[in-house]
Protein backbone atom coordinates (compact mmCIF):
# COMPACT_ATOMS: atom_id res chain seq x y z
CA UNK A 1 0.00 0.00 0.00
CA UNK A 2 1.44 3.19 -0.79
CA UNK A 3 1.19 6.35 1.09
CA UNK A 4 -1.63 8.21 0.01
CA UNK A 5 -4.00 5.38 -0.15
CA UNK A 6 -2.65 4.89 3.63
CA UNK A 7 -3.52 8.87 4.07
CA UNK A 8 -6.72 8.50 2.49
CA UNK A 9 -7.80 5.74 4.40
CA UNK A 10 -6.54 7.14 7.87
CA UNK A 11 -8.06 10.28 7.48
CA UNK A 12 -11.39 8.03 6.60
CA UNK A 13 -11.28 6.12 9.46
CA UNK A 14 -10.52 9.73 11.90
CA UNK A 15 -13.71 11.09 10.57
CA UNK A 16 -16.05 8.56 10.64
CA UNK A 17 -14.82 7.69 14.24
CA UNK A 18 -15.34 11.50 15.00
CA UNK A 19 -18.88 11.32 13.73
CA UNK A 20 -19.63 8.42 15.17
CA UNK A 21 -18.33 9.41 18.03
CA UNK A 22 -20.74 12.91 17.95
CA UNK A 23 -23.58 10.69 17.38
CA UNK A 24 -23.52 8.59 20.09
CA UNK A 25 -22.94 11.40 21.87
CA UNK A 26 -26.09 12.65 21.48
CA UNK A 27 -28.31 9.64 21.34
CA UNK A 28 -26.88 8.94 24.68
CA UNK A 29 -27.63 12.16 26.13
CA UNK A 30 -31.10 11.79 25.04
CA UNK A 31 -31.77 8.59 26.43
CA UNK A 32 -30.03 9.26 29.72
CA UNK A 33 -32.35 12.15 30.11
CA UNK A 34 -35.32 9.60 29.60
CA UNK A 35 -34.29 7.23 32.13
CA UNK A 36 -33.81 9.45 34.66
CA UNK A 37 -37.15 11.05 33.61
CA UNK A 38 -38.54 7.71 33.77
CA UNK A 39 -37.27 6.24 36.88
CA UNK A 40 -37.32 9.55 39.20
CA UNK A 41 -41.13 10.46 37.87
CA UNK A 42 -41.99 6.63 37.45
CA UNK A 43 -41.57 5.92 41.29
CA UNK A 44 -43.40 9.34 41.72
CA UNK A 45 -45.98 8.74 40.34
CA UNK A 46 -49.48 7.33 41.24
CA UNK A 47 -53.17 7.29 40.64
CA UNK A 48 -53.43 10.29 43.03
CA UNK A 49 -50.83 12.37 41.14
CA UNK A 50 -54.21 12.21 38.29
CA UNK A 51 -56.95 12.73 40.44
CA UNK A 52 -56.02 14.86 43.32
CA UNK A 53 -55.18 18.56 43.91
CA UNK A 54 -52.36 19.73 45.53
CA UNK A 55 -51.81 19.30 49.35
CA UNK A 56 -51.17 22.48 51.75
CA UNK A 57 -47.65 22.85 52.13
CA UNK A 58 -46.54 20.99 54.89
CA UNK A 59 -48.46 17.60 53.94
CA UNK A 60 -47.27 15.24 51.84
CA UNK A 61 -49.06 13.12 49.00
CA UNK A 62 -51.71 14.92 46.82
CA UNK A 63 -51.51 15.24 43.17
CA UNK A 64 -51.75 17.49 40.20
CA UNK A 65 -54.82 17.21 38.53
CA UNK A 66 -55.54 21.18 37.84
CA UNK A 67 -51.84 21.10 36.57
CA UNK A 68 -52.65 18.33 33.96
CA UNK A 69 -55.74 19.75 33.04
CA UNK A 70 -54.36 23.82 33.24
CA UNK A 71 -51.56 22.05 30.45
CA UNK A 72 -53.99 20.46 28.49
CA UNK A 73 -56.35 24.00 28.18
CA UNK A 74 -53.03 26.08 27.79
CA UNK A 75 -51.51 23.65 24.82
CA UNK A 76 -55.56 23.61 23.30
CA UNK A 77 -55.69 27.27 23.39
CA UNK A 78 -52.32 28.14 22.01
CA UNK A 79 -52.75 25.44 18.96
CA UNK A 80 -56.49 26.94 18.47
CA UNK A 81 -54.92 30.47 18.02
CA UNK A 82 -51.11 29.50 16.63
CA UNK A 83 -51.51 26.72 14.27
CA UNK A 84 -54.36 28.56 11.94
CA UNK A 85 -52.15 31.64 11.69
CA UNK A 86 -48.95 30.14 10.75
CA UNK A 87 -50.74 27.44 8.50
CA UNK A 88 -52.09 30.34 6.67
CA UNK A 89 -49.08 31.91 6.55
CA UNK A 90 -47.17 28.96 5.41
CA UNK A 91 -49.77 28.24 2.29
CA UNK A 92 -49.09 32.20 1.42
CA UNK A 93 -45.06 32.16 1.59
CA UNK A 94 -45.25 28.89 -0.64
CA UNK A 95 -47.97 29.29 -2.97
CA UNK A 96 -48.57 33.54 -3.13
CA UNK A 97 -45.86 34.99 -1.80
CA UNK A 98 -44.05 37.56 -4.52
CA UNK A 99 -40.37 37.52 -4.16
CA UNK A 100 -39.06 40.75 -2.01
CA UNK A 101 -42.39 40.75 0.67
CA UNK A 102 -41.92 36.74 0.73
CA UNK A 103 -38.24 37.35 2.06
CA UNK A 104 -39.25 39.93 4.67
CA UNK A 105 -41.99 37.83 6.19
CA UNK A 106 -39.47 34.45 5.97
CA UNK A 107 -36.83 36.73 8.11
CA UNK A 108 -39.71 38.16 10.63
CA UNK A 109 -40.91 34.85 11.02
CA UNK A 110 -37.15 33.98 11.70
CA UNK A 111 -37.06 36.39 14.02
CA UNK A 112 -39.71 35.74 16.11
CA UNK A 113 -38.81 32.33 16.39
CA UNK A 114 -36.02 33.97 18.22
CA UNK A 115 -37.40 36.19 20.38
CA UNK A 116 -36.83 34.55 24.09
CA UNK A 117 -39.76 33.50 25.32
CA UNK A 118 -39.89 35.44 28.89
CA UNK A 119 -40.26 38.04 26.01
CA UNK A 120 -43.18 36.35 24.63
CA UNK A 121 -44.61 36.51 28.35
CA UNK A 122 -43.86 39.79 28.64
CA UNK A 123 -46.13 40.89 25.51
CA UNK A 124 -48.45 38.62 26.46
CA UNK A 125 -48.39 40.15 30.23
CA UNK A 126 -48.41 43.75 28.60
CA UNK A 127 -51.61 43.19 25.91
CA UNK A 128 -53.87 40.69 27.98
CA UNK A 129 -52.77 40.61 31.45
CA UNK A 130 -52.60 44.63 32.09
CA UNK A 131 -55.71 45.29 30.48
CA UNK A 132 -58.15 42.55 31.90
CA UNK A 133 -56.21 43.10 35.39
CA UNK A 134 -55.55 39.60 36.27
CA UNK A 135 -53.87 36.33 35.45
CA UNK A 136 -55.34 33.68 33.45
CA UNK A 137 -55.27 31.09 31.11
CA UNK A 138 -56.30 32.85 27.95
CA UNK A 139 -53.17 35.06 28.78
CA UNK A 140 -50.95 31.88 29.05
CA UNK A 141 -52.59 30.48 26.41
CA UNK A 142 -52.40 33.16 23.92
CA UNK A 143 -48.59 33.74 24.68
CA UNK A 144 -47.64 30.29 23.72
CA UNK A 145 -50.29 30.48 20.36
CA UNK A 146 -47.64 33.41 19.49
CA UNK A 147 -44.74 31.34 20.12
CA UNK A 148 -46.22 28.37 17.93
CA UNK A 149 -47.20 30.76 14.75
CA UNK A 150 -43.24 30.67 13.56
CA UNK A 151 -42.68 27.29 13.79
CA UNK A 152 -46.24 26.56 11.57
CA UNK A 153 -45.11 29.20 9.39
CA UNK A 154 -41.77 27.52 8.29
CA UNK A 155 -42.96 24.35 8.30
CA UNK A 156 -45.76 24.49 6.50
CA UNK A 157 -44.25 26.20 4.18
CA UNK A 158 -41.43 23.96 3.38
CA UNK A 159 -43.27 20.90 3.40
CA UNK A 160 -46.00 22.45 0.98
CA UNK A 161 -42.69 22.95 -1.38
CA UNK A 162 -41.63 19.60 -1.69
CA UNK A 163 -44.93 18.77 -3.17
CA UNK A 164 -44.03 18.15 -7.12
CA UNK A 165 -45.12 21.53 -9.11
CA UNK A 166 -46.35 18.38 -11.21
CA UNK A 167 -49.09 17.86 -9.08
CA UNK A 168 -50.28 21.25 -9.35
CA UNK A 169 -49.62 21.28 -13.20
CA UNK A 170 -52.22 18.34 -12.92
CA UNK A 171 -54.99 20.43 -11.07
CA UNK A 172 -55.17 23.80 -12.52
CA UNK A 173 -54.79 21.57 -16.10
CA UNK A 174 -58.05 20.06 -15.40
CA UNK A 175 -59.67 23.61 -14.96
CA UNK A 176 -58.92 23.82 -11.48
CA UNK A 177 -58.50 27.48 -10.48
CA UNK A 178 -55.38 28.13 -7.88
CA UNK A 179 -57.23 28.35 -4.71
CA UNK A 180 -59.09 24.60 -5.70
CA UNK A 181 -55.58 23.17 -6.65
CA UNK A 182 -54.20 24.35 -3.08
CA UNK A 183 -56.99 22.53 -1.01
CA UNK A 184 -57.67 19.69 -2.44
CA UNK A 185 -54.28 18.54 -3.73
CA UNK A 186 -51.23 20.42 -2.56
CA UNK A 187 -52.53 20.45 1.15
CA UNK A 188 -53.26 16.82 0.87
CA UNK A 189 -50.35 15.70 -0.61
CA UNK A 190 -48.30 17.61 2.08
CA UNK A 191 -50.57 17.15 5.21
CA UNK A 192 -48.55 14.36 6.89
CA UNK A 193 -45.31 16.30 6.97
CA UNK A 194 -47.18 19.52 8.11
CA UNK A 195 -48.86 17.69 10.99
CA UNK A 196 -45.68 16.44 11.74
CA UNK A 197 -44.15 20.04 12.12
CA UNK A 198 -46.92 21.11 13.74
CA UNK A 199 -46.45 18.42 16.75
CA UNK A 200 -42.94 19.39 17.16
CA UNK A 201 -44.06 22.79 17.59
CA UNK A 202 -46.71 22.14 20.17
CA UNK A 203 -44.23 19.31 21.90
CA UNK A 204 -41.65 22.42 21.67
CA UNK A 205 -44.14 24.88 23.68
CA UNK A 206 -45.61 22.62 25.80
CA UNK A 207 -42.63 22.45 27.93
CA UNK A 208 -42.48 26.52 28.05
CA UNK A 209 -42.20 27.56 31.36
CA UNK A 210 -41.15 31.27 30.96
CA UNK A 211 -43.87 32.97 29.07
CA UNK A 212 -46.58 31.69 31.77
CA UNK A 213 -45.37 32.82 35.10
CA UNK A 214 -46.55 35.94 34.45
CA UNK A 215 -49.79 35.07 32.42
CA UNK A 216 -51.42 32.10 33.42
CA UNK A 217 -49.58 31.95 37.11
CA UNK A 218 -50.24 29.63 38.64
CA UNK A 219 -53.04 27.95 40.90
CA UNK A 220 -53.11 25.92 43.79
CA UNK A 221 -56.97 25.13 42.92
CA UNK A 222 -58.90 24.42 39.96
CA UNK A 223 -59.24 26.94 37.77
CA UNK A 224 -62.59 26.62 35.76
CA UNK A 225 -63.59 28.96 32.19
CA UNK A 226 -60.68 30.75 31.03
CA UNK A 227 -60.35 33.85 32.92
CA UNK A 228 -58.54 32.79 36.13
CA UNK A 229 -54.95 31.83 36.99
CA UNK A 230 -54.48 28.22 36.35
CA UNK A 231 -51.67 25.61 37.42
CA UNK A 232 -49.85 24.16 34.95
CA UNK A 233 -46.95 21.28 34.10
CA UNK A 234 -44.23 23.38 33.76
CA UNK A 235 -44.72 25.82 36.06
CA UNK A 236 -45.42 23.54 38.84
CA UNK A 237 -42.07 21.91 37.87
CA UNK A 238 -40.33 24.81 38.71
CA UNK A 239 -42.05 25.37 41.72
CA UNK A 240 -41.44 22.14 43.01
CA UNK A 241 -38.22 21.76 42.04
CA UNK A 242 -37.21 24.69 44.08
CA UNK A 243 -38.87 24.23 46.98
CA UNK A 244 -37.04 22.87 49.74
CA UNK A 245 -39.53 19.52 50.49
CA UNK A 246 -38.68 16.00 49.36
CA UNK A 247 -42.02 15.20 48.51
CA UNK A 248 -42.45 18.00 46.30
CA UNK A 249 -39.28 17.32 44.50
CA UNK A 250 -40.81 13.54 43.66
CA UNK A 251 -44.09 14.80 42.53
CA UNK A 252 -41.68 17.13 39.71
CA UNK A 253 -40.12 14.39 38.45
CA UNK A 254 -43.43 12.86 37.98
CA UNK A 255 -45.03 16.55 36.14
CA UNK A 256 -41.99 15.53 33.99
CA UNK A 257 -42.84 12.44 33.07
CA UNK A 258 -46.46 13.04 32.72
CA UNK A 259 -45.67 16.17 30.32
CA UNK A 260 -43.71 13.75 28.32
CA UNK A 261 -46.64 11.35 27.91
CA UNK A 262 -48.80 14.59 27.37
CA UNK A 263 -46.62 15.14 23.82
CA UNK A 264 -46.37 11.33 23.10
CA UNK A 265 -50.08 11.00 23.65
CA UNK A 266 -50.97 14.18 21.19
CA UNK A 267 -48.44 12.70 18.59
CA UNK A 268 -49.73 9.03 18.50
CA UNK A 269 -53.67 10.66 18.88
CA UNK A 270 -53.13 12.55 16.10
CA UNK A 271 -51.21 10.36 13.68
CA UNK A 272 -53.93 7.41 14.19
CA UNK A 273 -56.61 9.85 13.36
CA UNK A 274 -55.10 10.89 10.19
CA UNK A 275 -54.34 7.92 9.19
CA UNK A 276 -57.55 6.54 9.41
CA UNK A 277 -59.14 9.97 7.58
CA UNK A 278 -56.59 9.07 4.65
CA UNK A 279 -57.93 5.77 4.23
CA UNK A 280 -61.38 6.47 4.66
CA UNK A 281 -60.80 8.97 2.22
CA UNK A 282 -59.26 6.39 0.10
CA UNK A 283 -61.69 3.73 0.76
CA UNK B 1 -43.73 31.94 -48.17
CA UNK B 2 -45.17 28.81 -47.29
CA UNK B 3 -43.33 25.66 -48.17
CA UNK B 4 -46.38 23.54 -48.94
CA UNK B 5 -46.20 20.95 -51.42
CA UNK B 6 -49.28 19.50 -51.82
CA UNK B 7 -51.54 20.99 -53.72
CA UNK B 8 -54.54 20.70 -51.53
CA UNK B 9 -53.25 22.17 -48.90
CA UNK B 10 -52.30 25.48 -51.32
CA UNK B 11 -55.89 25.49 -51.57
CA UNK B 12 -56.76 25.52 -48.22
CA UNK B 13 -54.61 28.08 -47.16
CA UNK B 14 -55.56 30.17 -49.90
CA UNK B 15 -57.69 33.38 -49.21
CA UNK B 16 -56.62 33.65 -45.72
CA UNK B 17 -55.03 36.32 -44.99
CA UNK B 18 -51.74 35.12 -43.57
CA UNK B 19 -49.71 37.58 -41.36
CA UNK B 20 -46.10 38.92 -43.45
CA UNK B 21 -43.80 37.59 -40.90
CA UNK B 22 -45.38 33.87 -40.33
CA UNK B 23 -42.73 31.50 -42.39
CA UNK B 24 -44.98 27.97 -42.18
CA UNK B 25 -48.85 28.09 -42.10
CA UNK B 26 -50.20 25.09 -42.85
CA UNK B 27 -53.57 24.44 -42.71
CA UNK B 28 -55.47 21.08 -42.91
CA UNK B 29 -57.84 19.50 -44.71
CA UNK B 30 -60.27 18.92 -42.44
CA UNK B 31 -61.21 22.29 -40.32
CA UNK B 32 -59.34 23.82 -38.05
CA UNK B 33 -59.71 23.39 -34.77
CA UNK B 34 -56.99 25.69 -32.94
CA UNK B 35 -55.19 28.46 -35.22
CA UNK B 36 -52.13 29.62 -34.07
CA UNK B 37 -51.52 32.92 -35.44
CA UNK B 38 -48.12 35.05 -35.43
CA UNK B 39 -47.46 33.61 -31.63
CA UNK B 40 -44.03 35.17 -30.61
CA UNK B 41 -43.31 33.50 -26.73
CA UNK B 42 -41.14 35.21 -24.00
CA UNK B 43 -39.71 34.27 -20.63
CA UNK B 44 -38.95 37.55 -18.92
CA UNK B 45 -36.12 38.83 -21.98
CA UNK B 46 -35.55 36.05 -23.54
CA UNK B 47 -37.50 35.22 -26.55
CA UNK B 48 -38.58 31.30 -26.75
CA UNK B 49 -40.80 31.36 -29.75
CA UNK B 50 -40.89 33.63 -32.77
CA UNK B 51 -43.53 33.97 -34.80
CA UNK B 52 -45.59 30.97 -35.26
CA UNK B 53 -48.29 30.47 -37.32
CA UNK B 54 -49.92 26.81 -37.67
CA UNK B 55 -53.53 25.15 -37.64
CA UNK B 56 -53.97 22.10 -35.95
CA UNK B 57 -56.71 20.22 -37.84
CA UNK B 58 -59.84 18.76 -35.89
CA UNK B 59 -59.97 15.18 -34.86
CA UNK B 60 -56.17 14.52 -36.49
CA UNK B 61 -53.46 13.67 -34.64
CA UNK B 62 -50.79 16.50 -34.39
CA UNK B 63 -46.99 16.08 -33.56
CA UNK B 64 -44.43 18.38 -32.73
CA UNK B 65 -40.66 16.92 -32.86
CA UNK B 66 -37.29 18.87 -32.68
CA UNK B 67 -34.54 19.01 -30.63
CA UNK B 68 -34.32 19.71 -26.86
CA UNK B 69 -34.98 22.92 -26.05
CA UNK B 70 -36.28 23.97 -29.18
CA UNK B 71 -39.64 25.63 -27.85
CA UNK B 72 -42.45 22.53 -28.52
CA UNK B 73 -43.14 22.26 -25.31
CA UNK B 74 -43.34 25.69 -24.57
CA UNK B 75 -45.26 26.14 -27.48
CA UNK B 76 -47.60 22.68 -26.68
CA UNK B 77 -48.05 24.92 -22.76
CA UNK B 78 -49.38 28.21 -24.42
CA UNK B 79 -52.26 26.38 -26.34
CA UNK B 80 -54.60 25.76 -22.84
CA UNK B 81 -51.96 28.88 -20.96
CA UNK B 82 -49.82 26.12 -18.63
CA UNK B 83 -46.77 28.84 -19.16
CA UNK B 84 -48.87 31.13 -17.09
CA UNK B 85 -47.79 29.10 -14.14
CA UNK B 86 -44.40 30.77 -14.75
CA UNK B 87 -43.49 34.12 -13.83
CA UNK B 88 -42.61 36.65 -16.30
CA UNK B 89 -43.68 34.37 -19.02
CA UNK B 90 -45.70 35.51 -21.79
CA UNK B 91 -47.33 34.94 -25.30
CA UNK B 92 -48.45 37.09 -27.51
CA UNK B 93 -50.17 36.80 -30.52
CA UNK B 94 -53.24 34.77 -31.14
CA UNK B 95 -54.57 31.21 -30.69
CA UNK B 96 -58.14 30.71 -31.70
CA UNK B 97 -60.10 27.72 -30.60
CA UNK B 98 -63.18 27.58 -32.50
CA UNK B 99 -62.59 31.34 -33.33
CA UNK B 100 -62.29 32.42 -29.79
CA UNK B 101 -59.15 34.00 -28.59
CA UNK B 102 -57.80 31.15 -26.37
CA UNK B 103 -55.39 34.12 -24.57
CA UNK B 104 -58.36 36.01 -23.68
CA UNK B 105 -60.83 33.54 -22.46
CA UNK B 106 -61.18 32.52 -18.95
CA UNK B 107 -58.63 30.27 -18.32
CA UNK B 108 -60.12 27.58 -16.30
CA UNK B 109 -63.01 27.73 -19.42
CA UNK B 110 -60.43 27.19 -21.61
CA UNK B 111 -57.89 24.27 -19.94
CA UNK B 112 -61.77 22.40 -19.75
CA UNK B 113 -61.90 22.30 -22.97
CA UNK B 114 -58.33 21.98 -24.18
CA UNK B 115 -57.03 19.14 -21.74
CA UNK B 116 -53.40 18.12 -20.57
CA UNK B 117 -51.39 14.57 -20.02
CA UNK B 118 -47.73 15.68 -19.14
CA UNK B 119 -44.21 13.90 -19.62
CA UNK B 120 -44.28 12.03 -15.74
CA UNK B 121 -47.49 10.38 -14.95
CA UNK B 122 -49.19 12.64 -12.11
CA UNK B 123 -51.59 11.21 -10.26
CA UNK B 124 -52.90 13.03 -7.35
CA UNK B 125 -52.46 11.20 -4.12
CA UNK B 126 -55.90 9.74 -3.42
CA UNK B 127 -57.70 6.95 -5.42
CA UNK B 128 -58.14 5.71 -8.92
CA UNK B 129 -61.60 6.73 -9.09
CA UNK B 130 -60.87 10.46 -7.10
CA UNK B 131 -58.75 10.87 -9.52
CA UNK B 132 -60.84 10.68 -12.37
CA UNK B 133 -63.17 12.33 -10.55
CA UNK B 134 -61.03 15.17 -9.46
CA UNK B 135 -61.66 17.69 -12.91
CA UNK B 136 -65.76 16.66 -12.75
CA UNK B 137 -65.88 17.33 -9.14
CA UNK B 138 -63.55 20.35 -9.96
CA UNK B 139 -66.52 21.28 -12.40
CA UNK B 140 -68.83 21.23 -9.96
CA UNK B 141 -70.74 17.68 -10.83
CA UNK B 142 -72.13 16.25 -7.84
CA UNK B 143 -73.68 13.01 -7.46
CA UNK B 144 -72.52 9.30 -6.99
CA UNK B 145 -74.55 7.87 -9.53
CA UNK B 146 -73.53 10.14 -12.20
CA UNK B 147 -69.69 10.48 -11.04
CA UNK B 148 -69.30 6.36 -10.70
CA UNK B 149 -70.57 6.22 -14.75
CA UNK B 150 -68.77 9.19 -16.08
CA UNK B 151 -65.56 7.56 -14.12
CA UNK B 152 -66.12 4.17 -15.89
CA UNK B 153 -66.32 5.96 -19.09
CA UNK B 154 -63.01 7.99 -18.85
CA UNK B 155 -61.18 4.54 -17.32
CA UNK B 156 -62.35 2.17 -20.47
CA UNK B 157 -62.00 5.32 -23.21
CA UNK B 158 -58.51 4.67 -21.74
CA UNK B 159 -58.45 1.26 -21.65
CA UNK B 160 -57.77 0.96 -17.83
CA UNK B 161 -60.75 -0.20 -17.09
CA UNK B 162 -60.48 -3.58 -17.21
CA UNK B 163 -56.54 -3.40 -14.80
CA UNK B 164 -58.37 -1.27 -12.47
CA UNK B 165 -62.28 -2.58 -11.96
CA UNK B 166 -61.69 -4.24 -8.90
CA UNK B 167 -59.40 -1.52 -7.38
CA UNK B 168 -61.44 1.70 -7.76
CA UNK B 169 -60.26 2.68 -4.11
CA UNK B 170 -56.86 1.55 -4.12
CA UNK B 171 -54.26 4.66 -4.13
CA UNK B 172 -53.33 5.81 -7.44
CA UNK B 173 -49.63 4.76 -6.72
CA UNK B 174 -50.67 1.43 -6.37
CA UNK B 175 -50.49 0.54 -9.97
CA UNK B 176 -47.50 0.22 -12.84
CA UNK B 177 -46.24 3.52 -14.32
CA UNK B 178 -48.21 2.82 -18.15
CA UNK B 179 -50.95 2.32 -15.67
CA UNK B 180 -50.78 5.77 -14.03
CA UNK B 181 -50.17 7.44 -17.13
CA UNK B 182 -53.27 6.22 -18.91
CA UNK B 183 -55.01 6.84 -15.75
CA UNK B 184 -53.57 10.49 -16.27
CA UNK B 185 -54.99 10.51 -19.80
CA UNK B 186 -58.61 9.13 -18.36
CA UNK B 187 -58.56 11.59 -16.12
CA UNK B 188 -58.41 14.01 -18.39
CA UNK B 189 -60.44 12.75 -20.93
CA UNK B 190 -63.30 12.81 -18.25
CA UNK B 191 -63.87 16.62 -18.35
CA UNK B 192 -64.91 15.86 -22.04
CA UNK B 193 -61.40 18.09 -23.64
CA UNK B 194 -62.40 19.15 -27.08
CA UNK B 195 -58.30 19.47 -27.39
CA UNK B 196 -55.94 16.54 -25.45
CA UNK B 197 -52.63 17.89 -25.25
CA UNK B 198 -49.50 15.65 -24.30
CA UNK B 199 -46.28 16.39 -23.33
CA UNK B 200 -44.04 13.76 -24.41
CA UNK B 201 -46.64 11.16 -22.52
CA UNK B 202 -44.57 8.19 -23.69
CA UNK B 203 -40.77 9.26 -22.65
CA UNK B 204 -40.68 7.31 -19.30
CA UNK B 205 -42.43 4.13 -20.63
CA UNK B 206 -41.73 0.95 -21.33
CA UNK B 207 -42.18 -0.15 -25.59
CA UNK B 208 -45.34 -2.08 -24.30
CA UNK B 209 -46.70 0.55 -22.46
CA UNK B 210 -46.19 3.07 -25.30
CA UNK B 211 -47.82 0.74 -27.80
CA UNK B 212 -50.33 0.62 -25.89
CA UNK B 213 -51.01 4.43 -25.48
CA UNK B 214 -50.21 4.88 -29.43
CA UNK B 215 -53.02 2.52 -30.11
CA UNK B 216 -55.11 4.57 -27.73
CA UNK B 217 -54.85 7.82 -29.08
CA UNK B 218 -55.79 6.33 -32.41
CA UNK B 219 -59.18 5.88 -30.97
CA UNK B 220 -59.15 9.25 -29.35
CA UNK B 221 -58.89 11.20 -32.13
CA UNK B 222 -62.60 10.44 -33.47
CA UNK B 223 -63.68 11.98 -30.15
CA UNK B 224 -60.95 15.06 -29.55
CA UNK B 225 -57.99 16.99 -31.44
CA UNK B 226 -54.93 15.75 -30.23
CA UNK B 227 -51.44 17.67 -30.23
CA UNK B 228 -48.72 15.54 -29.05
CA UNK B 229 -45.14 16.48 -28.36
CA UNK B 230 -42.38 13.96 -28.98
CA UNK B 231 -38.76 13.44 -28.72
CA UNK B 232 -39.29 9.99 -30.52
CA UNK B 233 -39.40 10.16 -34.63
CA UNK B 234 -40.68 6.59 -34.82
CA UNK B 235 -43.56 7.79 -32.78
CA UNK B 236 -44.55 10.70 -34.53
CA UNK B 237 -44.39 9.14 -37.31
CA UNK B 238 -46.29 6.22 -36.48
CA UNK B 239 -49.31 7.84 -35.04
CA UNK B 240 -49.53 11.56 -36.59
CA UNK B 241 -51.37 12.59 -39.03
CA UNK B 242 -49.64 16.28 -38.87
CA UNK B 243 -45.64 16.93 -38.06
CA UNK B 244 -44.67 20.27 -37.31
CA UNK B 245 -40.91 20.36 -36.80
CA UNK B 246 -39.62 23.26 -34.13
CA UNK B 247 -35.77 24.49 -34.07
CA UNK B 248 -34.70 27.38 -31.91
CA UNK B 249 -38.04 28.81 -31.28
CA UNK B 250 -39.13 28.55 -34.46
CA UNK B 251 -41.56 25.95 -36.83
CA UNK B 252 -39.12 25.14 -39.65
CA UNK B 253 -41.75 23.02 -41.29
CA UNK B 254 -45.25 21.89 -40.83
CA UNK B 255 -47.16 19.38 -43.13
CA UNK B 256 -48.79 15.88 -43.17
CA UNK B 257 -46.38 13.43 -41.55
CA UNK B 258 -45.46 11.37 -44.58
CA UNK B 259 -44.39 14.41 -46.20
CA UNK B 260 -42.41 15.42 -43.51
CA UNK B 261 -40.45 12.21 -43.41
CA UNK B 262 -39.99 11.59 -46.49
CA UNK B 263 -39.67 13.79 -48.47
CA UNK B 264 -38.86 17.65 -46.25
CA UNK B 265 -38.59 20.49 -47.87
CA UNK B 266 -36.06 22.16 -45.53
CA UNK B 267 -32.41 20.69 -45.06
CA UNK B 268 -32.70 21.30 -41.18
CA UNK B 269 -36.05 18.85 -40.95
CA UNK B 270 -34.18 16.32 -43.11
CA UNK B 271 -30.77 16.58 -41.24
CA UNK B 272 -32.59 16.06 -38.14
CA UNK B 273 -35.02 13.64 -39.21
CA UNK B 274 -31.56 11.69 -40.26
CA UNK B 275 -30.49 11.97 -37.52
CA UNK B 276 -27.18 14.35 -38.42
CA UNK B 277 -27.83 16.67 -35.52
CA UNK B 278 -30.37 17.45 -32.75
Amino acid sequence: MNYRTLWRKSVNAVMFSLTGLATVLTVSVLFFILGYLVWYGGRAINWDFFTKLPKPVGETGGGMANAIVGSVKLLLLATLTGVPIGFMGGVYLAEFGGKTFSFLLRYTTDLLNGVPSIVMGIFAYTMVVLPMKHFSTLAGGLALGVMMIPIAVRSTEEFLRTVPVTLREGALALGACKWKAITTVVIPAAIRGILTGIILDLARVAGETAPLLFTAFNNRFWSPGWNQPTASLPVMIFTYAIAPYEDWHRQAWAAGLVLLGLVLLTNITARVVLARKLSSAAG
Amino acid sequence: MGVTMDPLLVTATAGKDQPEKSRTTHPAKTQAKLRVVDLNFYYGKVQALHAISLDIAANRITALIGPSGCGKSTFLRSLNRMHEMVRHARAEGQILLDNQNALEMEVSQLRRRVGMVFQKSNPFPKSIFDNVAYGLRVNGLKGKGTLREAVERSLVRAALWDEVKDKLHKSAYAISGGQQQRLCIARALAVDPEVLLLDEPCSALDPIATAKIEELLFELKNQCTIVIVTHNMQQAARVADFTGFFLLGELIEFNETGIIFKTPAKKETEDYITGRFG
